[in-house]
């Protein structure tokens, strides 16, 4: 089945199989592989994305969902060179160590300032808290979504 | 926040990592992120039973399926068709027996992973059961099955014993005796990135596998025996891991992937474990069970130890008896203890597989070791921070397998340090004011940590790095990054030495064509080994540099001129040239630098005990804050400190990532995570059922650096990576019996085994 989609800015078209799942799309046929699979049950949120600005878990969508929408991958969040605040903070912060678990949680994190722009430590960690992270123990994380508000706010 | 630009990496700066941009922007390409044009899946068949002897794997109907392009059994194998570094009883593909659920019985390789799937459902196979052991001391049984019926011990894989002084018999010098049995479950790695890899036969007939392993080089002297290949046909390639932990320390895909790989016909083949086969075939952490007496005099000395400790490595031995005899090495903590009698068992089980985890069974003596104390100091009514800064080794002394300390020895600076925490100096007024039906307890918990591998086992680097034609420099790593961040280090030790910022340097990663061999990524050893290495190349380059530079300056001295972010300048008369410049009078056989290193290690004592002990170690004094819930029994961690001696911090931010990482392991570790096979089957095969811990259920963590150089190390330092991961476990089992004076032997310490003692108490308290 064909579906049309607005992926990074850009209208797309696919060819898909009715059982396809996004993260596959993304992965194996657009080559975006920014988004990773780490569980593919929804555990781990290695594959959010944006659908119409909100987080969404790639493993557990099916292609054929995305008819109409507005796709945001991690590859679609940088400016050219420039990187979005908080994937800016997620570096000088240090909150990336095998960076597996770092684009579902960049995504997450944007979703989460669009709604709630000044967090608490508190909120941002129960926000993050459907994305799973082995390395980081969280904390820098934390500080760099924290970080990435007060950048936005001035 | 934003660093200012052409800054060059300075020592003890924080710096972010070279290789966090790639990853934010999800360019990095990980093992699992290969598709090209034209490739085939590969996936494998497993037993889902613990122990059978096999009789025949049923490929016909998997054969014929369309879009098949290969179904491979054990008689596919043309080398040895065994792996496992020290004992080599692993299949790649199973042929006579099933020794635990996760065993490979055929190997399928598919146009699409779609068939793929189809034909490893169609797959069937004959076996004779046989009665399973899943329990260390049963194992030892005489009467118990076999896991392995040619292993010369039997289900002993190793024994080994270590005594000192009087040995048990010092027992009866002591004051006060306290005794315990402590368990630790299987661990999970549980890294996100689930063993991922793709492989082909170049036009040359090499066989080219790029997979997520912490062992390039171990890798490709395992499988060409197992494969039948010669070893120098063999490339490994390995991208940045999407974590490892100790989990990709060895054979995991490369073997299947390898052998895939030779049919069919030089397209490339990829393999990509789910979720659930990793959780059945992946190693764990040895589970131990570790019966501990330890013996005191009325002054609050340590005067004797006993520990009796069974490890179980399940179905191969992997490297599960190096797990328990370095956690031997550390079975008395981080103390003075004259007298020892240290006795473990690692043994063959029908369990999971057994291997290395962060704090390699360090991690699992120190849970039992650091409860133990606690339980002394408070036998003798001591305060448990007292008693440890009694205790604590000092540079000189011998460590409880009687050997000497010969390098920096920080524990006590550490201890100093956490004593002079507010942490420590208002845990009193904290608990005070916990609210209704809530008890407060404070814990702390010392810990070491061997650093490199075991004397006998030579510990070296070869480091490599290359002044490009742009007046760059190509740094090739010849250790793994698992995600550590060793490879970023390596840039920031050569740019501090070469007065460059990050922007100045290229990584290579591990390449057996293009970096050179320098061991594993593992043992707590990647900065220091490598850094060592590294210093010595680069400074031989930057002396070359200085040289050739003269004939661009009106000097005849080098000293009189400095490096600068990309270029040269003259000390006096500032005139700069760019270090392109200075490229362009190399010759091309001029670029390459390369240096050895190798570690410091035992010459005495070597038969103390398995492949020799460890000399240089790292030290932390950790303590935890916990709130218990005494109506349903729920823990929280609501602070944590760790004070550590790794010696002279590098890069405080990556410090900080590898403390923060490890205490939030080893908080999963303490709270929830608990690998169940029952009978031999993955009972928790899923991150909905193997629970590591969110963002809600770590604590915002401080971490104090001791400053204690280690003389040895590259700028200093000593090995950070796993230290921290065992504070957690005795840490907070020390901070609920605080709390409400319940002691858990097991850990994890789940809400419902703290809702359980505290009705038991009750039940004890109330009137009959």
């Amino acid at each position: 089945m064909k579906i049309s989609f607005v992926l990074n800015g850009k209208k797309r078209t696919a060819d898909v199989q009715p059982d396809m799942r996004v993260v596959d799309l993304l992965r194996e046929h657009l080559h975006l592989t920014g988004t990773k699979e780490g569980c593919g049950s929804g555990e781990c949120g290695a594959c959010t994305i944006l659908v119409d600005g909100e987080s969404r878990l790639s493993c557990l969508m099916l292609a054929a969902q995305l008819e109409g929408k507005r796709i945001t991958t991690i590859e679609g969040l940088s400016k050219g060179k420039r990187l979005h605040p908080v994937q800016e903070a997620f570096v000088e912060s240090g909150a990336v160590q095998c960076g597996f678990c770092t684009p579902g949680m960049v995504m997450t994190a944007v979703d989460m300032l669009s709604r709630n722009p000044d967090p608490s430590r508190d909120e941002i960690r129960e926000g993050i808290s459907g994305n799973l992270c082995r390395c980081t123990g969280y904390q820098k994380i934390v500080d760099a979504i924290e970080a990435a508000a007060k950048d936005k706010s001035r | 926040m934003k660093r200012e630009k052409q800054i060059p990496f300075r020592i003890g700066e924080a710096t972010p990592r070279c290789d966090a941009r790639t990853k934010v922007t999800g360019q990095e390409r990980y093992a699992a992120d290969y598709y090209g044009d034209h490739f085939f899946w590969a996936g494998v068949k497993r037993a889902g039973i613990p122990h059978g002897k096999l009789i025949k794997v049923h490929t016909e109907d998997a054969k014929k399926l369309k879009g098949v392009v290969a179904v491979l059994t054990s008689e596919d194998v043309p080398g040895s068709n065994r792996v496992g570094i020290i004992r080599g009883d692993q299949p790649v593909l199973a042929d006579k027996k099933i020794c635990y659920a996760g065993d490979p019985l055929a190997l399928v390789i598919a146009e699409n992973k779609e068939t793929l799937q189809t034909a490893l459902a169609l797959i069937t196979f004959d076996h004779e059961p046989l009665p399973g052991v899943f329990d260390v001391e049963e194992a030892l049984r005489k009467d118990a099955p076999l896991v392995h019926e040619d292993s010369p011990g039997g289900n002993l894989l190793r024994l080994v014993s270590v005594e000192t002084g009087k040995g048990a018999s010092a027992f009866d010098e002591c004051d006060v005796i306290v005794e315990g049995v402590f368990e630790t479950p299987f661990q999970e790695h549980a890294y996100l990135e689930t063993e991922a890899g793709w492989a082909y036969l170049d036009d040359s007939g090499q066989l080219v596998v790029v997979t997520a392993t912490q062992t390039p080089f171990r890798d490709r002297n395992e499988m060409a025996p197992a494969l039948g290949i010669d070893v120098e046909k063999i490339r490994v390639i390995v991208p940045y891991l999407g974590g490892a932990f100790g989990g990709k320390d060895g054979i995991t895909i490369q073997c299947l992937l390898g052998l895939s790989a030779l049919h069919t016909g030089g397209v490339p083949v990829k393999m990509w474990w789910g979720r659930e086969e990793s959780f059945l075939a992946s190693v764990k952490r040895l589970s131990a069970r570790m019966r501990y007496r330890l013996g005191v005099k009325r002054d609050g000395t340590f005067h004797a130890l006993e520990c009796r400790a069974y490890f179980d490595t399940g179905a191969y031995a992997g490297l599960g008896e190096t797990v328990m005899t370095l956690g031997l090495e550390h079975a008395g903590s981080a103390y003075r203890i004259p007298n020892v009698s240290i006795k473990g068992s690692c043994v063959y089980t029908n369990n999971a597989v057994g291997g290395p985890f962060r704090g390699f069974g360090v991690t699992q003596v120190t849970a039992a070791m650091e409860r133990i104390v606690d339980m002394a100091a408070q036998k003798l009514s001591v305060d448990p921070l007292a008693i440890r800064r009694v205790n604590a080794v000092e540079r000189g002394d011998k460590n409880c397998i009687g050997v000497t300390l010969t390098h920096s020895t920080g524990i006590k600076k550490c201890l100093a340090a956490l004593s002079d925490h507010p942490l420590w100096r208002e845990r009193e007024g904290w608990k005070m004011k916990a609210g209704q039906f809530k008890k407060r307890g404070v814990g702390i918990a010392c810990m070491a940590h061997a650093m490199g591998y075991p004397a006998v086992v030579p510990d070296f680097a070869n480091a490599k790095i290359e002044f490009t034609g742009e007046g760059r420099f190509r740094i090739y790593a010849g250790i793994v990054d698992m995600g550590q961040g060793n490879a970023s280090t390596y840039a920031h030790i050569a740019g501090a030495l070469l007065g460059q910022e990050a922007s100045a340097f290229e990584l290579i990663q591990p390449d057996t064509e293009r970096t050179l061999p320098s061991g594993s990524s593992s043992a707590s050893r990647t900065t220091y080994v490598y850094g060592n290495a590294l210093v010595i190349a680069v400074e031989d380059l930057k002396k070359k540099i200085l040289d050739k530079a003269l004939r661009l300056f009106s000097t005849a001295q080098a000293e009189e001129l400095m490096l600068v972010p990309g270029g040269i300048r003259h000390r006096k008369d500032k005139k700069k040239v760019s270090l392109k410049e200075v490229a362009g009078l190399f010759d091309e056989s001029e670029r390459f630098y390369t240096a050895y290193f190798r570690s410091p290690a035992a010459t005495e004592m070597l038969d103390r005990i398995y492949l020799g002990p460890h000399i240089i170690f790292s030290y932390g004094a950790h303590l935890a804050y916990v709130e218990i819930d005494t109506l349903t029994g729920c823990i929280e961690v609501t602070g944590y400190l760790a004070v550590t001696d790794a010696g002279n911090v590098i890069n405080p931010q990556a410090y900080e990532q590898q403390i923060q990482g490890g205490i939030a392991q080893g908080i999963g570790f303490a709270l929830s995570e608990d690998y169940k096979a029952a009978n031999g089957h993955a009972d928790t095969n899923s991150l909905a059922t193997y629970i590591i811990p969110t963002a809600m259920d770590v604590p915002d963590m401080l971490s104090v650096a001791a400053d204690n150089a280690e003389e040895t190390g590259p700028f200093g330092m000593k090995g950070i990576g796993e230290i921290s991961i065992s504070g957690p476990v005795p840490a907070i089992a020390n901070a609920v019996a605080d709390a409400c004076g319940i002691r858990i032997g097991r850990n994890p310490i789940t809400a419902e085994n703290i809702f359980r003692a505290l009705w038991e108490q009750n039940d004890q308290e109330r009137p009959r």
